[in-house]
């Protein structure tokens, strides 16, 4: 019983970083219908950055707020640069583009960092807390990435519903010639878009590795694919999907990882996809028959 | 902001098969010798025509590997499976447009299957243990391919990666089999006494081990190459390059097209199944660590750089990923750089390579080189009348 708490405790926190990081890549999926591959590289560069800050002395803080900014900087500029030309093309060139950032990033990660294992200390304690003999799998740091996840989407929901910018994304997301007819500068809104969502990736590159407490150049390699899948699970259209999606997927695998065994959560990931793609290729949100899987 | 569900004209979807046939696989659609009325000293019949080509392949392997050193020829062996996988991969890539970032898994499948049938007591022929790798890859391949024939883009890239991640798990969770994190050592094959009679004919020394398993790479390398180039100029090239670029007209014309997907799939795995046996005997280690999704993207760097839908463009990319390291490794110890580091510039370069090709010549280097030439011959044409 105790080891079913945890789990499904496990499953929901793991879950509420999957769910950030697929509303990530629903963000770009939308607006420019391109899967940022690199986003998982692009979010363990920015918190190397912050850890050499904190290693230098600096507290957590202000590493977030730094691996939040580059996060915000770096999408810009790869959008601007090597996505804008892509865009509306094949989809296989578009594809191979963010595989190739992929590669690049996280290689420059071990050139300019190291490739060896690095300790990534948790703003607050990992200790769980204690009821009676009970130790539950939820810690005061749990608590604050659990937050974190819930105000990035509390934030983005109100951006999106109650601001003038947000109905302009929504607007160029939605039809980019109408909305550039109605005076809607297109071309920002999908730089923002990318930018939003590359901060986004680097938060939940910050909070997963508090969660692992240790971090290596590859170390969001597993997360991208499990991004991903939560995107799929939901739909890649909806960000409600993608956070359900992410949720969903956190407790399946947790439970993959309790009671079968660590080393097959990547093969039930794959099944997951596979079965979500066959079964309900639009997600297990979509309303439409359309199908572009 | 979930009121949105079908943007009107999302830009990008459906791209591939409205704008096809689009420059990134102009290297698959080159038309032979004879279409385009040129002049050359190869026969017309196409089956003739490789086979020259093969023969001549070959007697430039046999010396290039007699008239370099062993280490040099421990090199050929890993271009010949890159290459050999590569070819696999742009005969998906290019022909049939599917991409794949799960054939680094798919090697794998091989590499295990050559690695467990070496360590039996008696080993069973090298010949038939290759057989099998392949046999039990195509299956895997079958079973990947049916999922994937009815995925798209993003979405089978996204499936494919993570069949990339979730199959080395198999390989730790039956460790008493597979070896776990540490792998399996693969024994060497023994080399026959006619091998070593042939090479002291030819050079007058003892052959290696290096120099047996270096031929054995070279002649998959070759056997594979050939059978694919068959392949794509055949029928079922043609229906491949028909599906990639106009699904609908495929269909009319009466094609499947989820089963021509999954052939290529097949196809693609075969090879991808023998570049891991290859693997097995060049590298003597079979570990989840060699099979990551590095190794899968390495192979997409190959066929793009060389050129998608090119066996030549594969071959040249492969070639790259084997020699380019090494120059950069010196080039980043020389900047005081330690070994691990040094290493990971190559991909750094790779990735770089990758989104530079992609927006200035996504047709790659013999794609790009067969377009101007066209182009050129064109202009030419029309100059003259």
């Amino acid at each position: 019983m105790q080891q079913f708490v945890n789990l499904t405790l496990g499953g929901v926190i793991t879950g509420a970083v999957y769910a950030a990081f697929a509303l990530a890549l629903v963000l770009i999926w939308r607006s420019t219908r391109i899967v940022n591959f690199a986003q998982g590289a692009m979010g363990a560069i920015t918190t190397f950055i912050a850890l050499s800050l904190i290693e230098s002395g600096q507290s957590y803080w202000v590493g977030l707020v730094v691996a939040l900014l580059a996060g915000l900087v770096l999408g810009a500029v790869v959008e601007r640069l090597v996505i804008r030309p892509v865009e509306g093309g094949p989809e296989l060139n578009a594809v191979i583009v963010t595989l190739g950032l992929f590669i690049a990033i996280q290689a420059l990660i071990s050139v300019l960092f190291g490739v060896n294992q690095r300790a990534f200390v948790a703003p607050f304690s990992t200790i769980g807390f204690r009821v009676g003999d009970f130790s539950l799998a939820l810690s005061p740091n749990t608590l604050f990435t659990l937050g974190a996840v819930l105000l990035v989407m509390i934030g983005l929901t109100a951006l999106f519903r109650f601001t003038r910018v947000g109905l302009a994304m929504r607007a160029s997301a939605f039809g980019q010639e109408v909305a550039r007819l109605l005076g809607v500068r297109v071309g920002r809104m999908l730089t923002l878009g990318w930018a939003l969502a590359a901060v986004v990736g680097s938060l939940a590159g910050m909070l997963i590795a508090a969660e692992v407490t240790f971090v290596t150049p590859t170390y969001m390699d597993a997360l991208i694919v499990f991004g991903f899948v939560a995107a799929v699970l939901g739909g890649l259209d909806s960000p409600i999907g993608a956070v359900v999606g992410g949720l969903l997927l956190g407790l399946a695998l947790s439970y993959v990882r309790g009671y079968v065994g660590d080393e097959l959560v990547g093969l039930a990931a794959l099944v997951i996809l596979v079965v979500v793609l066959l079964v309900r290729p639009g997600g297990l949100f979509s309303t439409t028959q359309i199908r572009r899987a | 902001m979930s009121d949105l569900h079908t943007p009107a004209s999302p830009p990008g979807a459906g791209a591939a098969s409205s704008d096809a046939p689009s420059t990134a696989t102009a290297a698959a659609n080159a038309s032979s010798v004879q279409a385009t009325g040129g002049r050359s000293l190869l026969p017309r019949n196409t089956l003739l025509r490789h086979l020259v080509v093969l023969v001549i392949c070959a007697v430039g392997a046999v010396l290039l590997l007699e008239s370099t050193d062993l280490g040099f020829n421990a090199q050929v062996g890993y271009v010949a499976f890159y290459a050999i996988a590569a070819g696999g991969l742009t005969v998906l890539t290019g022909l049939n447009g599917q991409i794949s970032l799960g054939h680094g898994a798919l090697m794998a499948v091989g590499g295990y299957t050559t690695a467990l049938l070496l360590d039996a007591e008696e080993p069973l022929p090298l010949i038939v243990i290759f057989l099998a790798a392949v046999a039990l890859t195509s299956l895997v391949g079958a079973i990947v391919g049916v999922a994937a024939a009815r995925l798209h883009g993003p979405y089978l890239a996204g499936a494919t990666l993570a069949l990339a991640v979730g199959l080395p798990g198999l390989a730790l969770y039956y460790n008493e089999l597979l070896g776990g994190e540490q792998g399996l050592t693969v024994s060497s094959p023994d080399r026959p006494e006619w091998f070593t009679e042939i090479i002291r004919s030819l050079s007058g020394g003892s052959p290696s081990g290096v120099k047996w398993i270096a031929y054995i790479s070279v002649a998959c390398l070759l056997i594979t190459y050939f059978l694919l180039a068959n392949l794509m100029r055949s029928r079922v090239g043609r229906t491949w390059r028909a599906v990639r670029d106009q699904e609908v007209a495929a269909e009319l014309a009466g094609i499947n097209l989820g089963a021509w997907r999954v052939t290529a799939f097949i196809v693609s795995a075969a090879a991808a199944g023998l570049a891991g046996a290859v693997l097995a005997l060049v590298v003597r280690l079979t570990a989840p660590t060699a099979f990551t999704i590095v190794l899968s993207l390495s192979l997409l760097t190959a066929i793009v750089i060389g050129g998608l839908g090119s066996l030549l463009g594969a071959l040249i990319g492969s070639v790259l990923l084997v020699f380019l390291p090494r120059l950069l490794r010196d080039a980043g110890e020389s900047l005081d750089m330690d070994a691990a580091q040094a290493a990971e510039i190559s991909y750094v370069v790779y990735g770089v390579i990758l989104v530079l090709v992609m927006l200035f010549a996504p047709a790659g280097l013999v794609g790009s080189v067969r377009l101007a030439w066209l182009k050129a011959r064109a202009r030419r044409a029309g100059a003259r009348g």
